[in-house]
């Protein structure tokens, strides 16, 4: 239930803007793949990239390979809704549908890609999914219960559990413990390692620390100035890029002497 | 340096600007508070008009409509069919005009290519301006023969259905009155929509994309659940704007005094606005009253329409993503 991802030269544009150039990267499968950088670098957009919800902006592609399991993610007959049932995405905030309840968060996606579920197999998908997210202790008094009236931190992680209860290869997470306290990250980045076993995770994030401890992999991208496109420095397994990266820029932004 | 300087703005203006401030203020004030009040009297004065012009035929006995030659029987014998039309009419118009405007707002909001979203937007606003006895002329001149052979052939073809049953022309019958109506409305209940749909919060429907739903499975699963409220306001609004239509089923409908569901005859229906401006100009003493009763009892049921669709919007609050 997990795959990797090979990346080669990706140029992301927003129209005639070039957001992120020439990325080349691999994304192991069960593991957990960091990607860090100062805001505005591209991270987002190259995240968006991997399962195709960049194109939902207007005038925005792509050009480039994203090869999964050997097949082009770009391909002209690949459809991106198939891509996304695949390629799950927890965003940056949380984003529960505030019209249905907590279960049906849940089953938002199972919904979409197969109809008809029996009463039963639901219960059991729902609680399956919201034990994976760490949740299911805290809510289960109360799945139907509107998916609002959860804390930050739990709302994110029932859009974990929405993300997982389709059984996705791959779970992209952009920034996703920005908007939470403390010990709501915490609860997260456990979650993480625990996904790891099923999932290949992509993460951004802005925290170094949060890097060094969830990720197996980083990535750094930088950027030259505002209005140049973003470039992929560095990539290295974590421990590595944490105590000698190969690249000035790396160790400058990773040590804090950054610009 | 952005983030210090709204401070220093702030801190001059609470000292030596603060006249100019705080006049403004006052005045504004002063203006919204007036107009406040005046809505609320005029309101007020309206409903007492009402009040107190009909009350002599709301206690009127039978005997004492003898001389009117447009009512048979007591008040509220008289007021029930055009109730009735009013209502039939105001339905009709809203199950054909909602899922129209729903439509066009969705494609306006989601589907179109900008450009083409823009001019279609300013088309309906124009559409909404256009006065409402040029809706009466071109339903009655251009519709009404349009619909003539429709209506023809339901008539004959499923006329075992009692709705459909012996079909008359000219179609001067309910539902052309109700299709005016509708084409009436579509403008103002689609701008309304429109503007909701728009505002489908862009965290929502990525959360529903990224999940894998098509474009029509992004809107089900967001759009148009943010949008619910928004449809029923919308729908009120129009049915309000339906209820109270006066030129155009003047214009377009024979008038009767029926209440039954004969949706194609025609001199079964009438509306109560309609009916007022019909007999308005010939009318006086108790005849009068009579007419201003019917006045007050279609601002009654307006204005329970409303309440109905305040109370539909509130039942679920708590899923609807205000909180
Ligand atoms: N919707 C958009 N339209 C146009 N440009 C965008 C859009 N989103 C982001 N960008 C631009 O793309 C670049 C990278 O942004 P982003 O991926 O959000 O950076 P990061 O996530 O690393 O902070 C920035 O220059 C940003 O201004
Ligand atoms: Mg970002």
């Amino acid at each position: 239930m997990s795959k990797r991802i090979d990346v080669s030269d990706l140029n992301v544009y927003y129209g005639d803007f070039l957001a992120v150039e020439g990325v080349n990267m691999t994304i192991e499968a069960r593991s957990v793949t960091a990607l860090i950088g100062p805001s505005g670098c591209g991270k987002s957009t190259f995240l968006r990239t991997l399962n195709r919800m960049h194109e939902v902006i207007p005038g925005a592609y792509v050009k480039g390979k994203a090869v999964m399991d050997g097949k082009d993610l770009y391909a002209p007959h690949v459809d991106p809704v198939e891509v996304r049932r695949q390629i799950g995405m927890v965003f940056q905030r949380p984003n529960p549908f505030p019209t249905m309840s907590i279960a049906d968060n849940v089953l938002a996606g199972v919904k979409l890609n197969n109809r008809r579920i029996s009463r039963s197999d639901a219960a059991d998908m729902v609680e399956r999914s919201l034990t994976g997210a760490n949740l299911w202790n805290e809510v289960k008094d109360r799945l139907d219960k509107p998916g609002s009236s959860l804390s930050g931190g739990q709302q994110q992680r029932l859009c974990i559990a929405r993300a997982i209860a389709v059984q996705p290869e791959v779970l992209l997470m952009d920034e996703p413990c920005s908007a939470l306290d403390p010990i709501s990250t915490l609860a997260i980045e456990d979650l993480i390692h625990e996904l790891k076993n099923d999932y290949t995770i992509v993460i951004v994030t802005h925290n170094m620390q949060q890097a060094a401890r969830v990720s197996d992999r980083t990535g750094f991208f930088n950027i030259e100035g505002t209005g140049k496109p973003g470039h992929l420095i560095e990539m290295d397994d974590t421990t590595t890029m944490f105590s000698s990266p190969s690249q000035k820029a790396t160790e400058d932004y990773i040590s804090g002497r950054f610009g | 340096m952005a983030t210090t300087t709204p401070p220093q703005d702030q801190s001059r203006r609470g000292t030596g600007e603060r006249a100019p401030g705080r006049l403004g203020n006052v005045i504004f004030k002063g203006i919204s508070t007036t107009s406040g009040v005046m809505i609320l009297v005029t309101l007020a004065a309206v409903a007492i008009f009402l009040l107190y012009r009909a009350w002599p035929a709301l206690v009127a006995n039978a005997e004492e409509f003898a001389d009117v030659s447009f009512i048979e029987g007591n008040l509220w014998e008289w007021v029930a069919p055009l109730l009735f039309g009013t209502v039939l009419a105001a339905v009709i118009a809203l199950v054909v005009a909602m899922p129209l405007s729903i439509g066009i707002a969705l494609f306006i909001s989601h589907y179109a290519p900008r450009r083409l979203a823009q001019l279609l937007g300013y088309i309906i606003d124009l559409l909404a301006a256009i006065p409402s006895v040029i809706f009466g002329l071109w339903g009655f001149q251009w519709l009404r023969p349009l619909v003539e052979p429709l209506f023809a052939w339901l008539s004959s073809n499923l006329g075992f259905i009692p709705l459909f049953a012996d079909y008359t022309s000219p179609a001067r019958n309910i539902t052309t009155g109700g299709l005016v109506l509708a084409i009436m409305i579509v403008p103002i209940i689609t701008a309304t929509i429109r503007e909701v749909f728009l505002q489908t919060p862009r965290l929502h429907e990525e959360a529903s994309l990224a999940l894998g739903s098509t474009r029509w499975e992004m809107i089900r699963q967001a759009v148009l659940p943010f949008g619910r409220s928004g449809i029923i306001s919308a729908a009120m609004l129009g049915l309000g704007r339906a209820l109270g239509e006066t030129m155009a089923i003047l214009i377009v409908l024979s008038p009767g005094y029926a209440i039954n569901f004969f949706l194609l005859q025609a001199g079964q229906h009438n509306t109560i606005a309609a009916n007022i401006a019909l007999h308005f100009p010939e009318s006086s003493g108790i005849a009068v009253d009579a007419l201003i009763a019917s006045g007050l009892i279609l601002f009654a049921v307006t204005f329970g329409v409303n309440m109905l669709a305040r109370w539909i919007i509130n039942r679920r609050a708590e899923f609807s993503g205000a909180n």
